[in-house]
């Protein structure tokens, strides 16, 4: 009798625990259903591949091109004004009264290709551009760690002047630049900006019509809509000649809301186009040569 | 003497994974897509890439879609959307997870069009809310046809909307959902 009962007790234990689990099996079951469904539509959807966007806020880092390009049948109006150099005193309201402007407007032909065309104050200059985007930054399928344009500007002297009424080539100066850019985070961007600015005309025999240049420029972001921006050309002085330009440095603030993004900046070139600021800036940061300017830019689309 | 015990345990172990059988639906192309209208702006975009699976013997659905590839006709509203709003380098999908709770009304192998109650939780931005909406299933050529149509409130998922902007968005957008699944092959 006693043996029976101990078997009956096994037997129930085994009962209890082999119902115990079904249950938890099939309760579990059904609380990771829908996870396990989750899994098999992530299984069923391969690897993608993310490309990066919004670099920067802007196609410009300041001064300088950024990558950015703009969209297919979006156009972009911008408009950039330098003010006079702060170390004029009070009398010109520290280079308030003085303006330098240049504005431009600017067409995504294709997401890949840009075209623009401006007028600037500085030696009333007329440009135009072609940007192109080769390579984008992308993770994921396909890693690219660095996003690359290339730069075609032209801009065209249109002063009245005596060497530039002889031939209109002389009016001419090309800049062609790689922008290699990188985002690192949601923050931080980083920029590089190989330049060659040749000039038809220079102004002595001596003086030289290619000039070599190094861009650095970058941004970090302090919220959503608003960065801090930081562009230094590196200029490779000419060995023959006593150049008398500076390397142009600039920082600023990018200010984004809706459609339009405000830029505004202290910077030591006067000039808003490549040849100028890069290859002819005379102000100097430690003589106060500075200018304060802004960018607004505004997108429309079609 | 365990030994009977311990098979009936594996077994039941066994059935814990997911059975490969007709009884699941699945497409790769949904549309899903959202409208936003105010006297200021109209903002609309289209995502012809969610992910979407049913399992019909459960009633047990989940649709994900990709914010990056929500399209919108003005290339800068999409760079804001994912960049200041959805934020979706930190949040890059959406998810609904949720069930079928009256599905014995719904005959999966018979042509027919249904009314769907489903309840589940939607996540947006990170955020996860319990929703519950009725939507249409037709059957039709073996395949599950779904169209619905819910409300989403911006705030509720904490996306952020700038008071500067604010009469730009509506206070409710409107979220459509067309999808057509098929038997998923095992």
């Amino acid at each position: 009798m006693e043996q029976l009962t101990i078997k009956n007790g096994l037997m129930k234990f085994k009962i209890l625990i082999i119902s115990l689990t079904a249950l938890i099996c099939f309760n579990s079951q059904e609380l990771t259903a829908q996870d396990d469904l989750e899994k098999l539509l992530n299984d069923q959807a391969g690897d993608e591949t993310n490309y990066v966007y919004a670099t920067f806020k802007n196609s410009r880092v300041l001064n300088g091109q950024s990558i950015e390009t703009l969209k297919s049948r979006n156009f972009e109006f911008r408009i950039s004004h330098r003010f006079g150099e702060i170390d004029q005193g009070a009398y010109t309201l520290w280079g308030l009264d003085q303006a330098n402007i240049h504005f431009s407007l600017e067409y995504g032909i294709f997401n890949w290709i840009n075209v623009g065309i401006g007028r600037g104050t500085y030696e009333k200059t007329y440009d135009g551009f072609v940007k192109f985007r080769i390579i984008r930054q992308s993770a994921g399928a396909r890693n690219m760690p660095v996003s690359l344009v290339y730069l075609s500007t032209i801009a065209i002297n249109s002063l009245n002047e005596q060497a530039l009424n002889d031939y209109f080539t002389n009016r001419l100066s090309y800049c062609h630049q790689l922008l290699i850019a990188r985002k690192y985070n949601e923050s931080i961007s980083f920029q590089l900006s190989p330049t060659l600015i040749h000039r038809n005309f220079v102004e002595t025999a001596i003086d030289i019509n290619d000039l070599y240049a190094m861009g650095f420029g970058g941004r970090i972001k302090l919220s959503k809509r608003i960065s801090f921006n930081a562009e230094y050309f590196h200029v490779v002085k000419p060995s023959s000649v006593d150049y008398a330009f500076y390397n142009p440095l600039s920082f600023g603030f990018d200010i984004e809301t809706g459609g339009h993004v405000f830029q505004l900046h202290i910077t030591n070139s006067l000039a808003m186009i490549e040849k100028g600021f890069i290859g002819e800036t005379t102000g100097k940061w430690k003589d106060k040569g500075i200018h304060i300017g802004f960018n607004i830019s505004r997108t429309f689309a079609f | 003497m365990m030994k009977p015990a311990i098979f009936i345990v594996l077994m039941l172990l066994g059935l814990v994974t997911v059975s490969y059988s007709q009884d699941k639906f699945i497409t790769k192309t949904g549309h899903v897509w959202f409208f936003s209208s105010t006297p200021m702006e109209n903002i609309e975009a289209h995502n012809h890439q969610a992910s979407g699976i049913i399992d019909t013997k459960t009633g047990d659905i989940v649709i994900t879609a990709l914010m990056k590839s929500f399209e919108f006709q003005k290339a800068l509203m999409q760079e804001h959307f994912n960049e200041n709003y959805v934020e979706s380098t930190k949040f890059p999908k959406t998810s609904f997870k949720g069930k079928i709770v009256n599905l014995k009304d719904i005959n999966f192998s018979k042509a027919g069009k249904y009314k769907a109650k489903v309840e589940g939780e939607l996540t947006i931005h990170g955020e996860t809310k319990k929703i519950s909406h009725t939507g249409d299933i037709e059957i039709k050529d073996g395949k599950i046809l779904v169209n619905a149509k819910f409300n989403v409130v911006p705030e509720d998922y904490k996306i952020v909307i700038p008071g500067l902007v604010r009469e730009k968005v509506a206070k409710q957008i409107e979220v459509k959902v067309e999808m057509v699944y098929e038997p998923m092959k095992p």
